[in-house]
């Protein structure tokens, strides 16, 4: 059996039929074939899926595709500025070397930038705390939490 | 050279790709008309496969082949062997274990290959895989290291001792004994680095392809350089040569040294592609990440220092079980002998050492090299075993140190193995460490955190490595027309910035601009980099680094040449600097895009000279065991402990670590602290647990696997001594990728002790998780337990 789902992905409206037990993340990767949203585990506690549905952060292997039927969804490939240029989140993880190999950071950045909205000063211990469902093997943290940090101030004209 | 040469800390070249969800990981890409794979596996730690029965999996909707052992008995089925060979005691063989690709009557751990299932789309090849019907016989498991070679264990293998790989001693014990004979003191323990699961954040995945008119067959897989398994994965194959494989990798999520190895999936997914002609695509998840990746670490050691009235050591005794796992894999004999082997007596003047190593069989997964590979075991006994002087001699662990460490004067100093340690500065490393960690106050901090209730120590982990890997490497310097500039080198980041630093060299040397330099790696064994040993064994600052700066100094010898030609001098008459070539009699220059120009035309080159500006170098250091570097540090953390619940806080952590010159301080700092929150992990959290009777793994998720996450990790001080900076090779360069997780354990282990003095307790094994640290403070404190 198939549904048919559509939504709206980086601000343009798509659709699709899917089985009904396609993920959301599936849909997003192997049907849009946006593959910038990684998938790292298999029980929604890494976090490398993030994604934004109608604004807020969500682990995009804890929804069914069905289940975003009709919701706006932005993944990472929605993130930059119209003109190409990196997003402030973006550019603080570049500046405060937030990543290495690369493969948790869509996940980080699309948390970090939920963590912003709903923190626009936040200190350490809020982003640790915040980052709980993420998780990365390179880093230490030490930089994504900076680049939390960093680019939090620069969503809210800091410097 | 301005802010984009060596030394500074400049941004990453590849990072606006990954930031944007643009970099291409290996389940990104599909190859047209590819079927899909999925491996069935033993759900059993032991035991014997009776029959399987496959004919409902084959008639399911979608199934194009189901494989199982069966296939072994055909000639061109690859068969996994041991490729180390480690010398045993007495002349004994090192038992290798021949591992057919897929299991044929027996299965030794959970997560082992019994078929693999072949479809039109990965959700068919998973159900038809649950209609395989495999009858096991269940055998009794062994998965505790310690009781592999007691007598009643199982036999996992056959050999000359009870479940026994390799018995490797360094040398007769006698004249080690008669020093211990003669000890004023002895300092002893024994201690677990617990087995460990590597986790690349990446789930292992592969897409192969054969290509009939080539007969080539293409793997495409996360490694660590393409060239290093493609040397290797060849050898399990009776009737596959080298040449008839190639293996590329594009982005990759992760290493820590799991990643360069030959896996038995990687063999079947070429064996299929090509029995098949189909391409294939292998997607596996946590549970068989975490169960197919090589596991580090699991070792148990005893470890005794001999000292003199002075507290100075006198002799060792480090006696060692560690466990290979249910096979012999690729390098893994080699991780607790030959790799730990070499800096057994690590920052400390020993006179002599008697080094035994026992490797065992046991039912779970393989183990071989994981970030340090041996490097954080020998550490780690020999710190616990320094914290251990301080105690019977009644002296501070920083005076127990003081009193043992290698002194400038007297490097380079040959170790007891043999190795040269070139270049160190160890008491002046820790006391910046000290420094930095404002060790003075540490007791104003801990009469802070017992008003609130809580106990507070501090620790060191002081810890060398010998670093540089495999002993060459190739690197070449190319001028396009363009006008851009590409450098290739064999080495391969996943995570470390090659792409960033090697420009950083090329800036300094040939002053060219850093925004016109592209980097391609060892990526691809049939692409522009022909030969490279990738990353690991922290290599490529050294290897790469070299090979990358003498291509540019044989650049300038052959532009001085043009340039001379040009401006009609001698080239001993010419000047290079900044990237600019000056006559020094006549004044006339060029720059080095101009020389590259002139370089394409022959009329413009003198008699006889090839055409281009473009140079190679393949660095070779040979097999001398001076030839490798010896990044060492100190690391100091701080933890609190709350005695009602048992939960350790890392609250401080400061590390300073000696990385000779440090090519970037952002990037090295970044491996000090990812590699600092691994050895945390390993000391706090992460226990990868099996059940002893059936050797079933309880710990196959993210679930269950305590990984650290951001609230489990303080700000941690990153500092570096270039003091001494390296001596064998002319960067200065030392190895920054395995250092924190070397440093880490014993300094918090340490710490914990510290913290526990008041109690009494002096031994703790790792992980160091609440529950463990809760009892011992109840048991310690009986009165308090009842209030």
């Amino acid at each position: 059996m198939s549904l048919s789902v559509t939504m709206t992905v980086n601000g343009k409206p798509v659709s699709g039929s899917v089985e009904p037990r396609t993920l959301l993340v599936h849909f997003i990767r192997e049907h849009l074939r946006l593959t910038g949203t990684h998938v790292g585990c298999d029980t929604s506690q890494c976090g490398a899926c993030t994604v934004h549905v109608n604004g807020k952060a969500v682990k995009s292997c804890t929804m069914l595709a069905v289940q975003a039927d009709g919701a706006d969804v932005m993944t990472i490939e929605g993130v930059a500025n119209p003109d190409g240029s990196l997003h402030p989140m973006q550019f603080a993880f570049q500046d405060n070397h937030g990543l290495q190999c690369g493969y948790c950071t869509p996940g980080m950045v699309m948390m970090a930038i939920d963590i912003a909205k709903r923190h626009p000063n936040p200190d350490a211990d809020t982003v640790r705390y915040e980052l709980d469902g993420n998780i990365c093997r390179c880093t230490g943290y030490h930089n994504i939490v900076k680049s939390v940090i960093a680019g939090a101030k620069a969503m809210h004209g800091g410097a | 050279m301005g802010q984009f040469g060596i030394g500074q800390p400049v941004r990453r070249k590849e990072d606006v790709r990954l930031v944007t969800g643009q970099g291409c990981y290996t389940d990104d890409f599909n190859i047209e008309g590819q079927a899909h794979v999925h491996f069935l596996r033993s759900p059993y730690g032991h035991a014997d496969i009776v029959s399987i029965d496959t004919t409902a999996a084959e008639a399911a909707p979608g199934v194009i082949a189901v494989f199982t052992g069966k296939e072994a008995q055909a000639e061109d089925f690859p068969i996994l062997h041991c490729l180390a060979n480690v010398k045993c005691k007495d002349g004994k063989p090192m038992i290798d274990t021949p591992r057919p690709a897929l299991c044929t009557d027996r299965v030794r751990f959970v997560g082992d290959l019994v078929a693999m299932v072949i479809a039109e789309s990965k959700v068919q090849a998973m159900d038809a895989a649950e209609l395989i019907e495999v009858e096991y016989n269940e055998r009794p498991a062994v998965t505790d290291t310690m009781k592999a070679n007691t007598p009643d264990a199982p036999d996992i293998w056959p050999g000359w001792d009870k479940n026994t790989c390799s018995l490797w001693e360094n040398k007769d014990p006698a004249p080690v004994d008669a020093i211990f004979e003669k000890a004023h003191k002895v300092a002893k323990v024994e201690v677990i680095s617990p087995r460990v699961i590597g986790t690349p954040m990446e789930p292992r995945v592969a897409l192969s392809q054969y290509d009939p008119e080539k007969d080539l067959v293409s793997l495409y897989i996360p490694t660590q350089g393409a060239h290093r398994p493609h040397g290797n994965i060849h050898k399990h194959f009776p009737k596959l040569e080298k040449e008839n494989i190639r293996i590329v990798s594009l982005d990759v999520g992760g290493g820590f040294g799991l990643r360069s190895k030959s896996y038995p999936e990687s063999v079947l997914m070429i064996w299929a592609a090509k029995r098949l002609g189909r391409p294939l695509k292998w997607l596996g998840d946590r549970f068989e990440t975490m169960v197919s990746d090589n596991h580090g670490r699991d070792h148990v050691t005893r470890g005794e220092l001999a000292l003199d009235e002075n507290g100075k050591i006198m002799a060792a005794r480090i006696y060692v079980t560690a466990s290979v796992g249910a096979y012999a894999f690729e390098n893994g004999p080699n991780v607790p002998t030959f790799s730990s082997g070499r800096v057994t007596g690590q920052v400390y003047v020993i006179p002599d050492i008697h080094h035994v190593v026992r490797c065992v069989f046991t039912n779970n997964t393989p183990t071989d090299s994981y970030r340090g590979a041996g490097r954080p075991e020998a550490a780690y006994i020999m710190e616990r075993l320094l914290e251990e002087v301080a105690n019977v001699m009644g002296i501070s662990p920083a005076e127990a140190r003081r009193r043992n460490f290698i002194t400038p004067d007297m490097i380079p100093y040959k170790n007891n193995q043999g190795f040269v340690i070139d270049s160190g500065d160890f008491a002046g490393t820790m006391d910046m460490a000290m420094e930095l960690a404002d060790w003075n106050g540490f007791e104003a901090r801990r009469a802070k955190s017992e008003a609130k209730g809580k106990m507070r120590g501090i620790g060191i982990g002081y810890f060398i490595e010998a670093s540089g890997g495999q002993p060459q490497e190739e690197a070449r310097v190319r001028f396009n027309d363009d006008g851009t500039i590409t450098v290739l080198a064999g080495t391969f980041s996943h995570g470390q910035g090659h792409a960033t630093v090697f420009p950083q060299i090329l800036v300094d040397k040939l002053g060219v601009d850093y925004d016109s330099i592209e980097y391609i790696d060892g990526g691809d064994t049939h692409g522009e980099v022909p030969f490279g040993w990738g990353t690991g064994g922290s290599r490529s600052s050294m290897m790469g680094g070299t090979a990358v700066a003498r291509s540019c100094d044989a650049v300038v010898v052959k532009g001085k040449k043009i340039a001379a030609h040009n401006l009609q001098t001698a080239p001993e008459n010419i000047a290079f600097e900044e990237g600019v070539f000056k006559a020094t009699d006549s004044g006339g220059s060029m720059t080095i895009l101009q020389i590259a120009e002139a370089a394409r035309d022959k009329n413009k080159l003198p008699d006889g000279m090839e055409p281009g500006l473009d140079e190679r170098y393949r660095f070779d250091r040979g097999k001398d065991p001076s030839g490798y570097n010896h990044p060492n540090g100190c690391h100091i953390a701080e933890v609190e402990i709350d005695p009602e619940t048992g939960v350790v806080e890392v609250v401080r952590y400061a590390a300073v670590d000696d990385n000779g010159i440090v090519l970037n301080p952002m990037i090295v700092h970044g491996q000090i602290h990812g590699g600092v929150v691994q050895g945390l992990g390993q000391a706090l959290l992460e226990r990868t647990t099996y059940d002893s009777a059936t050797g079933q793994l309880l710990t196959g998720s993210f679930m269950d696997y305590a990984m650290p996450r951001a609230r489990h990790v303080p700000d941690i001080k990153a500092g570096n001594n270039e003091n001494a900076p390296c001596t064998v090779n002319e960067l200065g360069v030392k190895g920054a990728g395995e250092g924190g997780c070397c440093g880490a354990p014993p300094a918090i282990v340490n710490a914990v002790l510290n913290a526990f003095k008041p109690l009494g307790i002096t031994h703790v094994d790792m992980p160091l998780d609440s529950e463990k640290i809760w009892r011992m403070i109840q048991r310690a404190k009986p009165s308090a337990a009842a209030e």
